[in-house]
């Protein structure tokens, strides 16, 4: 072999080092630990980003009530206040003919209303006059009649209870209170 | 039970006796059931029913990684060069025409590059691969280099030469003791290899 082929042989060698050395590969490396390493700064950039779009997104969350307006409960006639004595009770819907409640008189006169729906797996509750409760027949749940917390059986959640309003003898039904 | 880093992988050619067990084999894993990632090649098939296994060598300098436009193709520390990564493979067929070995094949289903990964599973927890634990006459064995040497009567080399590239794999191929480098002369525009025994010659045979 002569000197010339040789050093054609050398450029053509550090030619092809060059190549297996160029500075793309380091971005994109064979090997598996190389390509999975995160360094300080994309760690750092991803917890800057994160926190800014949590950040972000929990002020538009928060925004959202004072932007959209809630819709407003319909005033709905529910019944006479003297057609409900102490410890009775009565049906009616609300807000839509869809969601039944119930009225109920406690033993202290007051009246409260609650959605007659069970938290636990949506039966109709009813009242009970002997326990002051109101009781889920399909599990034997029971909530209190005064706030219409859970007390026993499975549900966990209290019933959403109806905001009332007495004008004269009249009772109105005037929004939910989840 | 040897540690997973003192097991080797051997290839003896001249062991294989064509059952394709090992195909069937690698056929079972449920990484890629159905599809066989072990190739079974059969050498001068007009005059001879010799065959060869092929899984990927697992080169130390894996051309196939090197080619891939997606970097799809990633080598572990332990030397194994995976298969195609899902979320990148864009089914180029790069590494399918690069391999000199020939073992990437792209699947058109999937539109993705497979490829053996010598049963990542199983050898990186010290067990052996699916085809090697199945092969009958021991063309495929996954053991420590001590045991081969005392019980083949060739030697275990990993060392090719294609054309004027070194490869060095991590997969050995047991061959007669006087070899030293598997060269592998390319046929080209027709010229034909001038070693009866050439390994491209022998190939283009089939």
């Amino acid at each position: 072999m002569t000197d010339e082929t040789n050093d054609k042989d050398g450029k053509k060698d550090d030619a092809l080092r060059g190549k297996k050395n160029a500075r793309w590969r380091e971005d994109f490396p064979v090997e598996w630990e190389r390509d999975n390493y995160v360094t300080r700064r994309e760690m750092v950039k991803f917890l800057a980003l994160g926190s800014f779009t949590i950040a972000g997104a929990n002020a538009v969350v928060a925004a959202i009530p004072h932007v959209v307006k809630a819709s407003e409960s319909p005033r709905t006639k529910v019944a006479l206040a003297s057609s409900i004595p102490v410890g009775g009770s009565k049906l009616f819907a609300y807000p839509t003919e869809e969601d039944p409640c119930i009225l109920i008189r406690q033993p202290n006169g007051d009246l409260v209303a609650y959605s007659q729906v069970c938290t636990h797996l949506s039966c109709a509750v009813v009242h009970s006059e002997k326990e002051n409760a109101l009781f889920c027949p399909c599990h034997h749940g029971y909530f209190t009649a005064g706030e219409g917390r859970p007390y026993a059986g499975p549900p966990s959640r209290p019933l959403p209870r109806i905001k009332l309003e007495q004008q004269g003898n009249e009772i109105f039904a005037i929004g939910v209170e989840v | 039970m040897n540690g997973a880093d003192q097991l080797e992988f051997f290839i003896d050619h001249s062991r294989c006796i064509g059952c394709r067990a090992c195909m069937q084999a690698c056929e079972e894993c449920d990484t890629h059931r159905g599809v066989s990632m072990i190739h079974l090649e059969t050498i001068s098939r007009a005059d001879s029913v010799q065959t060869a296994p092929q899984v990927c060598m697992h080169c130390e300098d894996p051309i196939c990684a090197q080619v891939c436009p997606a970097d799809a193709i990633k080598k572990t520390a332990d030397g194994i060069v995976q298969s195609s990564l899902k979320p990148r493979c864009i089914g180029c067929s790069n590494c399918v025409l690069a391999c000199p070995f020939g073992v990437p094949k792209y699947k058109a289903e999937i539109n993705q590059m497979m490829k053996c990964d010598m049963c990542y599973d199983r050898t990186s927890i010290g067990k052996r691969p699916m085809c090697a634990t199945v092969c009958p006459s021991g063309a495929l064995a996954f053991t420590t280099r001590e045991n081969i040497e005392r019980t083949r009567q060739g030697m275990a080399i990993r060392d090719w030469q294609f054309g004027g590239e070194t490869v060095r794999t991590k997969i050995n191929v047991l061959v007669p003791r006087h070899v030293q480098k598997i060269d592998v002369a390319f046929e080209q525009g027709g010229a034909t290899g001038t070693d009866e025994y050439d390994v491209a010659t022998l190939l283009l045979g089939d």
